[in-house]
């Protein structure tokens, strides 16, 4: 770990004007701590935002508004993130620890970084970490790897639960900075790695996450399914987050998305538009997962998703359409 | 009546002392002494002591696979805040030293033989500082003209007999296959595992003079002292090692690591105490690996389903020279029945880390695979799996002719099956579906061989009528202090809060160590014997014959007397020390534990996810020492086996030779969800063979084939017969019917 220093702030303007002059906000730290021991992250300098509040949860006829700093734990406890938008509390539990929840914040679990185990060790290459080094994990160990959205110059996943769900809820991230402050559909938050795996969103530099937006609930079958290597602790292989009106028989309306399976939280408007108006089977499911899955491509030790994400994406619809 | 100096064991011992003493401790489900303190964190773990002016080491590892050290760029690093010094002693250790070696592993940290090796230490004010220093440090490497493989399957990897072996051969096993009803030829693989003992590695090196004091995490202190003298060329009078409390070692502890010998050094040229912790990444990238293995089991049954041959070859690796082999087919020689056999174990040479001993060497992937085999056996028979096994019990052992000590394999069999309820398994795949999932059970028998080996403990009657049991054995969270109390306490007649034990200090008597499954009952036995000498000295005293002498409470009565010891010892402490040695009944007799296990799974019918509901273990290990701290270890065991069945492996990157999942996160442990309710039958067995304790090992038990039984309960939920451990869902789903169809 390389020498830093500590500062705290007590408002987000203070932060975004430590952020300024160079330091990089750290929350809950469960993520930045752990890379900062690796020596893949060297900040010199850190804000603590912990105390600057936005750690309320507000509900108003738009929504729901999700402060910053609210706790993955205390989000998921909310009752009204429950009743209401049940898939966020649903996709929130499936990660992590109650430990980790605990400590982890909705606007750090936003920028949580891969778990690609070659942007982890400095001993490999790795352009998200060092860019122009080369990417070690197209040809490596890539069983977790992404088949969507991958480039040459990257294949890593985005690895969490919690924006994969947000995904789907259509939520907004508020965000505040030099430029004032402006909102951004989460569809449009997270970057494909394209020739630039260093940015893993399209944060710009001294921007704060100040919370997330959910629009009104749907009132439809929310389903989060989590596919994973053992029951509890581990990133998902893939994960699919539905949220499915069922209206005489048909599918009236469907949001899908996927965590694990591409470089970012994964929606495809086209499989939506697919199943609408349809009556739910297993052809209609395979026809849907052809859609989502043609352009995916593995790397040997991925392939397995492929099918994998067909078979998630038959169970996930098979649980939300029947009734 | 044993004399005290007949320590080597020779002859079986039926004089069953501990089921003659009155006291009733012994057996009991008793806490662990030392409980309260683990629980609280407040036992002191090595790197835990406090040492005023510690400096703090942190090992740099080779960022290549095979090669030599150039140039360590130590200047850049030496002007960093806190660095005192960069070391690369030709004396620190290359390679992880092998359980009971006594002496020093491949020293010299210039060459490089496998990736991630030490090759340095740098050493800081505190730990942050020399961590970042030792991440900082730069070094220039020569690649090696002579690359050793990184694929033990590979074409380059060169393949010889495991040292020191012979291939079992008996009759003609080709021919028998050929004759058989029935035969299975199969091939199966296991990957390599990770001890992940929850401890890292740790040593705290501080010197007096010429003496050298090391409280480190070791499992074998009177090996690792010859281990580290020998690695500093020094006496081993001179190293005194402290570890009182072990977090967990399964092998990775046996013999001295990196840490230890390059801890020492440093602490010599700075004059100051120096602390070297392992990180996670470097435990697993350094320490001990298990080696993968791939099997080949041929198994040829008469019509009645009656072995008439065994063939079961295995191919695992090591680096060049280790004379360690993965020794995979260990039970096999004994388990069952089939004179035409060919029994050997082949090893790779190749560049990954030293393999070696890992949670039960041998049956733990051994008893594995030969289990699922014989889950294929019992389908193209169609005997039901049980009675495949029992049917399959021999009289003595195959090839060799040897008589076996007690064994309750039978009785393992019959128990675990009633208590599971295995009566309700249906034989046929895909007939038992909950939701999205099928629903299956599975079992396998458990072997693991029985060892005693040298030991020696000190118990002393205290004058104030306690008594204190020492010795250098460790607990390496096994629940040596409480067993060894236990012992002391039925041989003396004394309540368990009336003896203490002291371990893991080798300025002790030498214990056996912590390893193989023998440390309670090789220096439980040291201990018993150090008791007998006790009650022969108490008889005298009271003026009774042993046999009439009768210890409760601290009262010794006999011959119509009665006294309390304090009275009887008239101010004088009373110590002895016992010993014993292995002797003919180790080659006179095949001694093993034996066990069954019965599981029940869920396959999701879409996704291949694989979890286990249920759990029934039945074993038989002679005489119980203590029934909670016995049943826990089958339960560690067990869950062992479900990471082996469904998650572990230890993954290699083969163009560089680099393990990638190289810690907790992403090396898969079962974790508490994978953790169904286990339940855990004790046999009532006393083994006369096996120890002056009728007891025999029971540390490693529980995993020798358990996950053979969930192997075989995913074959039954859903007809996925895979044979590359372990079962990942990637290797179920080609295997699935659509999930869409419904069970039978």
């Amino acid at each position: 770990m390389k020498a830093f220093t500590l500062d705290h702030a007590d408002s987000s303007a203070s932060a975004i004007t430590a952020m300024a002059a160079g330091a990089r906000t750290i929350a809950g730290g469960t993520n930045l701590v752990d890379l900062m021991k690796l020596q893949v992250e060297v900040p010199d300098k850190l804000v603590s935002i912990r105390s600057i509040g936005l750690n309320d949860i507000t509900q108003d006829d738009d929504g729901l508004l999700i402060g910053a700093l609210v706790s993955n734990a205390d989000c998921a406890a909310d009752t009204r993130v429950r009743q209401s938008w049940p898939l966020l509390a649903k996709a929130i539990l499936a990660g992590a620890s109650p430990q980790l929840r605990n400590r982890a914040t909705t606007g750090g679990n936003l920028c949580q970084r891969t778990r690609c185990g070659y942007f982890y060790d400095t001993t490999q290459a790795c352009n998200k970490r060092e860019p122009g080094r080369g990417c070690a994990a197209r040809e490596g160990f890539n069983r977790i790897h992404a088949v969507l959205g991958t480039s040459e110059a990257c294949i890593a996943t985005y690895p969490g639960d919690m924006a994969v769900a947000m995904l789907a809820l259509d939520a907004v991230v508020l965000v505040d900075g030099p430029g004032g402050a402006r909102e951004i559909p989460i569809a449009r938050f997270h970057r494909q790695p394209g020739d630039d795996p260093s940015r893993d969103n399209v944060l710009e530099d001294g921007e704060l996450i100040t919370a997330v937006r959910l629009p009104a609930p749907t009132g439809g079958v929310q389903v989060y399914r989590k596919v994973r290597d053992r029951a509890s602790y581990a990133f998902a292989l893939v994960s699919v987050a539905a949220d499915v009106t069922m209206v005489q028989g048909r599918i009236a309306r469907c949001a899908l998305a996927f965590g694990s399976l591409g470089t970012v939280p994964w929606r495809d408007a086209a499989v939506e538009d697919l199943l609408v108006g349809e009556t739910p089977s297993p052809a209609l499911y395979t026809r849907a997962a052809e859609v989502l899955l043609k352009d995916a491509r593995g790397f040997g030790a991925n392939d397995f998703k492929i099918p994998l994400t067909a078979r998630a994406l038959a169970a996930t619809l098979h649980e939300a359409t029947k009734g | 009546m044993r004399l005290p100096q007949d320590d080597t064991f020779n002859s079986p011992d039926t004089t069953n002392l501990l089921d003659r003493g009155s006291q009733g401790v012994i057996a009991k489900p008793l806490d662990r002494p030392e409980g309260p303190l683990k629980v609280s964190g407040s036992a002191t773990y090595s790197a835990e002591w406090k040492s005023d002016h510690c400096a703090e080491g942190v090992l740099v590892l080779a960022s290549i696979a095979q090669g030599t050290v150039k140039t360590i760029h130590k200047d850049a690093v030496l002007s960093m805040p806190g660095v005192l010094a960069v070391l690369a002693d030709e004396a620190m250790t290359r390679r992880s030293t092998q359980g009971t070696a006594g002496e020093a592993p491949v020293q010299g940290v210039q060459t490089v033989e496998y990736f991630a090796q030490p090759i340095a230490l740098v050493v800081a004010e505190n730990f942050e500082q020399a961590r970042d220093a030792a991440l900082t440090l730069e070094v220039e490497y020569a690649p090696s003209d002579t690359p050793v493989a990184f694929d033990p399957e590979s074409a380059d990897a060169e393949v010889e007999l495991a040292p020191d072996t012979e291939p079992v051969e008996g009759g003609d096993l080709d021919q028998a296959m050929r004759d058989a009803a029935f035969a299975i030829d199969v091939e199966y693989e296991t990957p390599g595992h990770a001890s992940a003992a929850m401890e890292p590695h740790a040593t705290i090196a501080q010197w007096k003079g010429d003496d050298l004091v090391l409280h480190g995490s070791y499992q074998m202190l009177s090996y690792n002292v010859k281990e580290i003298a020998d690695c500093l060329s020094m006496a081993p009078e001179n190293v005194r090692i402290i570890a009182p409390y072990v977090g967990g070692g399964f092998g990775s502890k046996l013999g001295i690591t990196h840490e230890a010998v390059a801890a020492a050094i440093a602490s010599k040229q700075l004059a100051r105490p120096v602390r070297v912790v392992m990180t996670r990444q470097q435990v697993f990238e350094t320490v001990m690996r298990r080696s993968e293995t791939r099997q080949r089991i041929r198994l040829a049954a008469d019509e009645t389903g009656k072995l008439i041959g065994l063939g079961h070859e295995a191919l695992v690796s090591n680096l060049p020279d280790e004379e360690f082999a993965e020794p995979v087919t260990q039970a096999t020689e004994f388990l069952y029945s089939g004179e035409n056999r060919l029994l050997k174990v082949d090893v790779a040479r190749i560049s990954r880390m030293t393999a070696g001993s890992v949670r039960a060497p041998g049956e733990a992937v051994g008893m594995q695979v030969l289990e699922a085999a014989m889950d294929e056996l019992a389908q193209a028979t169609g005997i039901d799996p049980v009675e495949l096994r029992k049917h399959n019990i021999a009289d003595k052992v195959p090839v060799e002719g040897t008589p076996y000590s007690s064994r309750m394999l039978a009785e393992a069999l019959d128990q675990g099956a009633k208590a599971f309820g295995w009566d309700q398994r249906r034989p046929k795949p895909c007939q038992t579906r909950e939701g999205d999932w099928w629903i299956g059970m599975g079992m396998a028998s458990a072997a693991r061989v029985n060892m005693l080996v040298e030991a020696e403990a000190r118990v002393t009657l205290k004058a104030d009528g306690t008594a204190l049991v020492e010795t250098d054995q460790t607990d390496i969270g096994t629940g040596s202090y409480a067993i060894l109390g236990q012992i002391a306490g039925e041989m003396l007649g004394l309540p368990i809060d009336r003896v203490k034990v002291l371990l893991g200090d080798t300025s002790l008597p030498a214990g056996a160590g912590s390893g193989g499954s023998f440390g309670a009952i090789s220096t439980g036995s040291a201990v018993l014997r150090a008791c007998e000498m006790i009650r022969e000295k108490l008889a005298k005293a009271l003026g009774c014959t042993e046999d009439a002498l009768e210890l409760k409470d601290g009262l010794a009565s006999g011959g119509g007397k009665s006294r309390a010891y304090p009275d009887l010892l008239a101010g004088k402490d009373l110590a002895e020390t016992g010993s014993i040695k292995p002797g003919d009944t180790a080659d006179d007799f095949s001694q093993a534990s034996y066990g069954a296990f019965f599981a029940e799974v869920a396959v999701n019918a879409f996704t291949g996810e694989t979890r286990v509901r249920r759990m029934t273990g039945a074993f038989g290990f002679g005489r119980v020492l203590n029934a909670k701290t016995a049943r826990s270890q089958c339960l560690g065991g067990m869950v062992w086996g479900i990471g082996s069945a469904l998650t572990e492996e230890l993954a290699f990157d083969l163009r560089d030779g680099h393990l990638v999942n190289h810690d907790l996160a992403e090396y898969h442990v079962p974790v508490h969800a994978d953790v169904p309710a286990i339940e855990v039958i004790l046999l009532e067995e006393r083994d006369a063979a096996a120890s002056p304790l009728q007891a025999k090992g029971v540390g490693e038990l529980g995993i020798c084939g358990a996950a053979g039984s969930i192997a075989n309960a995913v074959y039954n939920a859903c007809g996925a017969r895979v044979r590359s451990f372990p079962l990942t869902l990637d290797k179920i789903i080609p295997h699935l019917p659509d999930p869409f169809t419904e069970a039978g």
